[in-house]
């Protein structure tokens, strides 16, 4: 189980851990606050083949979309099939139960590219 | 009663209770194959007359409505209907006409619908109309079919692209989707406003059409237009008009004068139609000749003193809809238009953009205008500070404002501003409602400041309290499945 | 004239506002296009001028006995159901955005989602859209969108206006390809060739054909669906008071012209789009959606839910642009299925196919007319005059008032002799007598 400082993170509101080739996806706490309540999760395909900062999932709130966009390049591993039933674990742990695809990484060099928590913050803070 | 209250219809069924009965004449049997015909009888209520009637009477007065209550949802112009108009339509004459009939049969409609055609024309200075569209949605996918037509005939397929500004209504983008036009979204200036430079540099020979609503949904006129039309028709941009807010500027502008190529009204806001609960509308377009032949089909035109309907023309993008289109609703729409003069039609949007500013000027105060300027037909305020401090959101505001009999405004739209509160009076308000109006929301300001609380709980005084939104979007629930699931529900 | 403000109100409102003249508050619009010139209308029309002069109008419209259907149908329509949709409560109301002031209005289309769904047996329904062939295309796009394909199969029996619509909804960026059906219905031996595409989005087919035929659905279906190609049928409602039902066959979305359920004709609008389709794929579905709920004293109630398919959210995104549907529409289907009951249906069905039935035994007693399928059909149905049937419908209509029915002969050669004739609930033995006489008389 990651917690937010062993995480990275994404200008558009997605964490990233990593578990070995795997690169497990989320959104960040911040982000489900701002969402409100969620109550759909459209999850990407198994096997499906993402580019990184492409769109590849959508959360629902009532009265909002929201796009996931892929941190990394790869194949879709897994998708956390829990969401299908009860989306709001993304409110209500949005780092651990919460979670919502993992990937293969295909180019680790990507990883470079995202903040560490405290640079998350300051973005955060920057665009508030 | 009070017990009976949110039962559903199937819940009051019984067993072989009728309301209407068709005598049978079944003498011929049934000459179908047993395997194509239904084995199961449909979960349909079993009432009687008087049952259907008083359920539905009762449910109608669970329901706001502008006969009762003021109703001032911007960009919807939720204006009098007038009753006349309901008679007139419903005439028998009108109602039993097949869509197929020949056109000997349909001289009266086809005449109305001609003349309709020409009064729009001459209230926008355009120069041909069409009325097959169902809504003002409908109209617009109309139009951007007929702008692709256009171009494709043209020889001009590369340009792909549909630029609006990001004040506009989320049908616009929507429209651009549905015919695989790409959205240009451009950002507003600080007034709401488009701002030239940005302009320019999202137009370009892959650009097809610039849409703009007039005044924008910030109820703020470009007063540029004139540079942004001639900026876009210098690159061969078609410029259409979104005309929902066609009510700002009846009588006292035509769109066609501003250079405007195409535009669609929506016959229920701005002609006076009601509007049901959510439909049925009409939402016409209106076009310069060189747009004329693309028109969808049928056309209404007149031949040797007769009125025909029109099909056989090649360059048309085809049909948007069967048959012709929403024809009760233009009739409606038609009376509307003769019950005023060409002097007096400017009295309409006269008084609907008076009626705006003067709430924009009482409410301005308390709530923050997006814009310090004059507004036309309607405003756009938000949310206070002194009550987002407190946790008060618009949408408590608009809550509470039920509490007062009063439909809320729309709310959280244009989405360029924060904590939106959209406001149309129409000009059928009258002075003594918009003080009303006044009050109510100086009281909120009030209790948002000092009890907070009180908002946070609105409704109060409505036999419905807050709906729990996210348990519905959660565990959909969109039919009853039998009679007993839905009993064990109340 | 419906303006409120007396010319005391707008002096004394604007003097309020802070400004000494209307023209200050437009100031910014550009001078040169204020105040244009009018000429629609000299003179305002009061209230009674109104009323004579649409009656003029509706007095040179003369509706005949009416033998065409062809997609709009002649009914019958219950004094219930105009009186009750009459009230400004709902005639009055928009599209209820706040759930607490509509309770009533969301109700009334919870109830109508529902009836809808127990009609045509499927999971979900729409709030309605604008009208039959929209709702068929908003069902194609949402079998492309589903599918990732490109390519749709349509019955040539499709109603010719609905498939003209589906051209201008997908527009161009589909190929529609057309399953012939020589004997009146599908050949389900061509269906199966051309599913071999591989790249098919789906396959449509009307019920009761656009001839009036049944067509043999559930055969049609698994056919379809064996290949994993969506099926979408395209049903009347009325005839599901006898004909199996799309759910029944399994079709991934049903469809169809709700105009039937007690709405007028009106020269072709307005009329009620009905859009159903599996629970699955619900968030494709285009427009308003109401769901039951409960307020937060856990009292039942109802909300517009599911938003984030449309279009003042997703925008560019959308599953459609549709915002006004045809709420009042679906209210007077609502009402008039709400009458019916199940007993009712089945009654109003029988009465429909029978009259069919009599129509038909009437004028084929006559040696010259003949049915041209030999194929079961439920209230319309296609005979041959062995004349070209065009010019005869002008002459009968000039010389009887009688509309004998719709000319085929714009489906081709083989069709130019053919007429379809319809025949609702709205006729009798006496009708079916003057038609046939009209016919004796011309043939």
């Amino acid at each position: 189980m990651p917690n937010a400082e062993e995480v990275k993170y994404t200008k558009t509101h997605e964490w990233v851990h990593v578990e070995g080739e795997i690169a497990v996806i989320g959104v960040s706490e911040h982000a489900q606050s701002e969402m409100g309540d969620i109550v759909f999760v459209e999850l990407p395909k198994l096997g499906q083949n993402l580019e990184k900062e492409k769109p590849c999932a959508v959360i629902e709130s009532v009265k909002s979309a929201f796009d996931v966009y892929s941190p990394l390049s790869g194949e879709v591993t897994e998708v956390n099939e829990n969401l299908n039933s009860d989306p709001a674990l993304i409110n209500s742990s949005p780092l651990e139960n919460g979670w919502i695809f993992k990937v293969k990484i295909s180019n680790p060099d990507e990883l470079n590219e995202l903040m560490n928590l405290e640079k998350y913050r300051e973005f955060v803070k920057q665009n508030a | 009663m009070i017990e009976n209250d949110s039962k559903l219809s199937i819940e009051k069924s019984a067993s072989g209770r009728r309301a209407l009965v068709f005598n049978a004449r079944n003498k011929n049997g049934i000459k179908i194959p047993q395997h194509l015909l239904r084995d199961t009888e449909p979960l349909l209520p079993e009432l009687s007359e008087l049952e259907v009637i008083r359920h539905y009477t009762l449910l109608s007065h669970k329901n706001f409505s502008l006969d009762a209550n003021f109703y001032p949802l911007g960009s919807c112009t939720m204006k009098y209907n007038p009753r006349i108009n309901e008679i007139v339509s419903s005439l028998k004459n009108f109602e039993d006409l097949h869509p197929l009939s020949d056109d000997a049969c349909a001289q009266g409609t086809l005449e109305l619908l001609y003349h309709l055609e020409k009064a729009l024309c001459e209230i926008c200075a355009m120069d041909a109309t069409t009325l097959t569209p169902a809504a003002g949605a409908h109209g617009e996918f109309t139009g951007a079919a007929i702008v692709k037509a256009y171009f494709e005939n043209k020889g001009e397929k590369q340009r792909v692209q549909i630029v609006i500004p990001d004040s506009a209504h989320g049908t616009n983008p929507a429209t651009s989707s549905m015919l695989g036009f790409e959205t240009v979204e451009i950002k507003s200036n600080e007034k709401g406003q488009i701002d030239i430079e940005t302009l320019k540099k999202a137009l370009s020979e892959r650009t097809a059409m610039l849409m703009l609503t007039i005044p924008n949904t910030l109820g703020i006129f470009e007063a540029d237009i004139e540079k942004i039309v001639s900026i876009a028709h210098n690159s061969g941009v078609v410029v259409y008009m979104d005309g929902a807010n066609m009510n700002a500027l009846i009588g006292i502008l035509k769109p066609g004068d501003m250079g405007i190529d195409l535009m669609h009204l929506n016959m229920h806001k701005t002609f006076s139609t009601p509007h049901g609960g959510g439909g049925p509308g009409a939402g016409a377009i209106c076009v310069k000749k060189y747009l004329e032949p693309f028109l969808p089909v049928p056309r209404v035109i007149k031949e040797k003193g007769m009125f025909r309907t029109k099909s056989d023309c090649p360059l048309s993008i085809g049909k948007i809809k069967s048959f012709f289109g929403n024809t009760a609703v233009l009739i409606k729409s038609y009376a509307y238009i003769l019950s005023h003069s060409n002097d007096s039609l400017s009295e309409i949007s006269k008084n609907a953009i008076i009626n705006a500013n003067y709430l924009l000027k009482k409410l301005g105060k308390l709530y923050p205008p997006h814009n310090r300027e004059y507004c036309m037909h309607e405003c756009v305020l938000s949310c206070p500070e002194e009550l987002l401090k407190n946790q008060v959101r618009t949408l408590d505001v608009a809550k509470r404002l039920l509490d007062f009999g009063l439909h809320a405004p729309t709310v959280y739209f244009p989405l360029i501003v924060k904590e939106a509160l959209m406001i149309e009076p129409t000009e059928t308000e009258s002075k003594e409602t918009l003080d009303a109006f006044i009050q109510a929301m100086q009281k909120i300001y009030e209790e948002g400041k000092y009890h907070p609380e009180t908002l946070k709980k609105a409704p109060i005084n409505l036999a419905t309290k807050r709906m729990d939104e996210t348990f519905a979007a959660r565990n959909p629930d969109l039919r009853w499945e039998s009679k007993k699931t839905c009993s064990s529900k109340v | 004239m419906y303006s409120a403000n007396t010319k005391e109100d707008q002096t004394s409102m604007l003097k309020e506002i802070g400004v000494s003249s209307f023209e200050e508050l437009i100031r910014q619009i550009p001078e040169k296009f204020l105040n244009p010139a009018f000429k629609f209308n000299d003179k305002a029309l009061d209230e009674m001028q109104i009323l004579k002069r649409f009656e003029e109008l509706a007095s040179k419209n003369t509706p005949p006995l009416n033998f065409v259907g062809a997609g709009a149908y002649e009914r019958y329509v219950p004094a219930a159901v105009k009186y009750i949709s009459q009230r400004g409560e709902f005639l009055t109301a928009y599209t209820p955005y706040q759930a607490e002031a509509s309770q009533g209005l969301l109700q009334t289309i919870y109830e109508y989602q529902s009836l809808v769904c127990a009609l045509f047996e499927m999971d979900v329904s729409n709030a309605s859209l604008y009208d039959g062939a929209t709702s068929l295309a908003e069902a194609v796009k949402a079998a492309v969108r589903i599918t990732g394909k490109k390519e749709i199969i349509c019955s040539n029996l499709l109603n010719p206006e609905y498939e003209k619509t589906i051209r201008t909804y997908v527009n161009g960026s589909c190929l529609i390809t057309k399953l012939n059906s020589p004997n009146g219905v599908c050949e389900t031996n061509t269906l199966n060739e051309k599913l071999e595409s591989g790249n098919i989005a789906c396959v449509i087919v009307q019920n009761p054909n656009f001839l009036g035929i049944i067509e043999d659905m559930p055969k049609i279906s698994e056919i379809t669906r064996s290949k994993g190609v969506l099926f979408i049928a395209c049903a009347d409602p009325v005839s599901l008071g006898l004909l199996k039902p799309p759910g029944a066959y399994e079709a991934d979305f049903a469809v169809g012209e709700g105009q039937s359920l007690g709405l007028p004709l009106n020269f072709g609008g307005p009329y009620l789009g009905i859009f159903t389709c599996k629970k699955k794929y619900l968030r494709q579905m285009p427009g308003r959606i109401v769901g039951m709920t409960k307020d937060k004293e856990g009292k039942r109630g109802f909300v517009l839910t599911i938003q984030a398919r449309e279009q003042h959210i997703r925008r560019n995104r959308a599953s459609s642009n549709i915002c006004s549907n045809e709420a009042l529409c679906a209210l007077m289907a609502g009402i008039y299925l709400t009458l019916l009951g199940p007993k009712g249906l089945r009654e109003l069905a029988l009465l429909n196919h029978n009259n069919a039935l009599a129509a038909l035994d009437k004028l084929t007693k006559n040696q010259k007319i003949k049915l041209r399928f030999a194929r079961p059909f439920f209230n319309e149905f296609v005979v041959d005059l062995g004349t070209e049937t065009s010019l005869l419908r002008k002459k009968i209509l000039k010389e009887e008032n009688i509309d004998i029915g719709l000319p085929l002969g714009f489906m081709g050669e083989e069709f130019r002799n053919c007429l379809l004739v319809c025949a609702t609930e709205t006729k009798n033995e006496e009708d079916f007598e003057r038609l046939a006489g009209a016919l004796e008389k011309n043939l």
